[in-house]
């Protein structure tokens, strides 16, 4: 796995449902041992970006890299060693107990007569560790409240042990303090790991404050990239949500923080895009 | 917290399981699924065994033994045993195994207990093949076996088809699409029955209504091969199945090539159907009870492929025995009386304060 650069990258990536382009023609490249957040209004092709890279939508044109290689020419269960996906808004099967979500991580590390090693429980073992849930692990999922069975989900990630991980809105629909919970459980697997971590996010002082680098998108398009202190402008959030805001210092963290005034599209009917705000789970899916 | 976890149960598999090494090799095994499918064989087994034994000819249940090998004094027992009820007992379990594995592979796919070949109007599509041959053509058995063929896989492509969006087929949608074509495959047999002359209508009444009176080899042996062919094979893509039930996303990213998965699933399951329609006609319920049955019994997070089969034939051989034992005032065709016990089934399945039409707790 060393030797392996595990940095990801698209190039002229164009992405389309049907006869819908959603991506088109775009450039990332995701650094490696960072977080990367993806930002952008609602329907702008976040979630499909981020379906685009994980090698589950074929590109209509362009590729996705990862370190020198294209996701297509690697077997699946190869990519699934190295690239670990969870959805947004995902539902397992009624009476599925935590451990054994967890344990369907491991499924790419096993094969037909090689069916569970004592590296998969370790596996499992650490995942549920590190994200708290070793009290749940015989608890079904659908007892579970919203955040612990967010925590399940990305432990099920954990245990399939991939240095990049992207996560589809992984805190929405949790309150508040199950959202640090789990930007700080993406943080910790990140520092103390070295796990590249790309999360797609709608707060943006979240993402300000716990990504080391931003990805601003419009329309299927990048508007911004980079460090968040240098990325996150008022123009930016103009352009990018339809949105008068003013930017402030984070009084803890120093991190750029968003006060919201009031939509552009109010003020402005002719506007093209969409504001953003709106509740999430709007993006387009086949 | 971590140290209540200790020992034996932080290694082994999740879910009741344990792992099995062979040589080099190890595979989990759950010790309640497999003696939850011993229990179903052996009931199976039991019945089937009563089957041989009773009828116009009594054969103590102690003789059947030596009747089946050949070794008895009465040469009628012999050949009622090994030529008459022999082919009925096999073809039985074969179709019930058959609809059993259809059924659960189908609900899994669904994600929805009525994703199930009779609901979904695979079978009603086989049916309209048979009738084809039957009323048509005045076809032989045989023919008549491979129409019911033919038809099965036509119905289960134009489901499939229509069924499609985007590149997948989602469970609620299978399901409305497929009781949909079943409908018209309903009203076209209807449509032969009332075209075809006064026999070839009632031989065709007769095979609607789905019998294992008359069986021969000819009925059980296909059936069978395609058990022992098939079940393997479903087996073997049966991990990958469990993944599916997680989502397409999910088990993509974790490795499944999932359009490849469930063609070859659906290829098997389709087979299966119609297999067994071909070798005892129409039945109703098996394939839509059998696996939810086993799921509650073995309470594994696993689409149950060899406890749906033993479940399977567990039940249509017993409900065929019972058919049998009834009074003969009451005393039915075996399709026509699971055809009763599914309807009652199914209603509760349908019933709004279960939920299980949106695909929530279809186990």
């Amino acid at each position: 796995m060393a030797l392996m650069s595990d940095t990801l990258h698209a190039e002229g990536l164009t992405l389309r449902y049907g006869e819908r382009t959603i991506v088109e023609d775009l450039d990332v490249s995701i650094p490696e041992g960072r977080i990367t957040a993806v930002l952008g209004a609602n329907a702008c092709g976040k979630s499909t970006l981020l379906r685009g890279l994980a090698g589950l939508l074929p590109p209509s044109a362009g590729c996705v890299r990862l370190g020198d290689v294209d996701i297509r020419a690697l077997a699946p269960k190869t990519l699934a060693r190295r690239l670990g996906f969870l959805p947004q808004a995902v539902t397992a099967p009624v009476g599925v107990s935590v451990a054994e979500l967890v344990a369907r991580g491991r499924y790419p590390h096993q094969r037909l007569l090689q069916q569970w090693s004592p590296e998969d429980a370790d596996a499992v073992n650490a995942a549920l560790r590190a994200t708290g849930v070793t009290a749940l692990r015989d608890r079904r999922l659908d007892e579970l409240s919203g955040g612990q069975r967010q925590r399940a989900w990305i432990a099920m990630l954990l245990a399939q042990q991939t240095p990049v991980m992207l996560l589809d809105e992984p805190t929405t629909y949790l309150d508040v303090a199950h959202q640090l919970e789990v930007l700080e459980l993406c943080r910790r697997l990140n520092r103390d790991e070295g796990r590249t971590v790309v999360l797609v996010l709608h707060d943006l002082d979240q993402a300000c404050r716990y990504a080391d680098h931003l990805v601003v998108m419009r329309q299927g398009r990048i508007l911004a990239e980079g460090a968040p202190a240098g990325v996150m402008t008022r123009e930016l959030v103009a352009d990018a949500f339809g949105l008068r805001a003013l930017i402030h210092e984070h009084p803890v963290t120093g991190t750029p923080m968003i006060v919201p005034l009031e939509s552009l599209a109010s003020v402005d009917e002719s506007r093209g895009d969409r504001p953003g705000g709106a509740p999430a789970g709007e993006e387009v899916r086949a | 917290m971590d140290a209540l976890v200790t020992g034996v149960s932080a290694t082994r598999p999740p879910g009741g399981r344990r792992v099995l090494a062979i040589g080099r090799a190890c595979v989990v095994v759950r010790p309640r699924t497999v003696a939850v499918t011993a229990l179903l064989v052996g009931v199976a087994a039991l019945a089937g065994a009563v089957a041989l034994s009773v009828g116009s000819l009594p054969v103590p249940l102690l003789d059947v033994p030596r009747a089946l090998v050949g070794a008895g004094d009465d040469p009628a027992a012999i050949r009622a045993v090994q030529a008459v009820r022999l082919p009925r007992v096999l073809s039985a379990i074969g179709a019930g195994a058959a609809l059993g594995v259809s059924g659960a592979i189908f609900q899994s796919l669904a994600r929805n207990a009525l994703g199930s070949p009779d609901v979904i109007g695979f079978t009603t599509g086989a049916a309209t093949g048979a009738l084809v041959q039957i009323v048509l053509f005045g076809a032989q058995p045989t023919q008549v076996g491979l129409g019911t063929i033919v038809g099965g896989v036509v119905t289960a492509g134009v489901v499939l088809i229509l069924a499609r969006r985007g590149g997948g087929v989602s469970g609620p949608r299978l399901v409305l699409v497929g009781i949909g074509v079943g409908a018209i495959a309903a009203a076209v047999n209807g449509l032969l029955l009332v075209r075809g002359t006064i026999d070839a209508s009632s031989q065709a009444n007769l095979w609607l209504s789905g019998s294992l009176d008359a069986r021969q080899w000819g009925h059980a042996l296909p059936v069978l091969i395609g058990v022992v062919v098939v079940v393997p094979l479903v087996l073997l893509l049966s991990r990958r199945a469990s993944l599916l039930e997680f989502g397409d996303d999910v088990a993509a990213q974790l490795g499944v090539r999932v359009e490849r998965t469930r063609l070859a699933l659906v290829a098997c399951a389709v087979v299966l159907a119609a297999l067994a329609t071909a070798a005892v006609g129409p039945i109703a319920f098996v394939a839509l009870a059998a696996p939810q049955l086993v799921r509650r019994l073995v309470r594994a997070d696993a689409p149950p492929v060899v406890g749906a089969a033993a479940m399977g034939a567990a039940l249509l051989v017993v409900a065929d025995l019972a058919s049998q034992l009834l009074p003969v005032t009451f005393a039915v065709p075996v399709g026509r009386m699971t055809g009763v016990v599914g309807g009652i089934y199914l209603l509760w399945l349908l019933m709004p304060s279960r939920g299980s039409v949106e695909g929530k707790g279809w186990r």
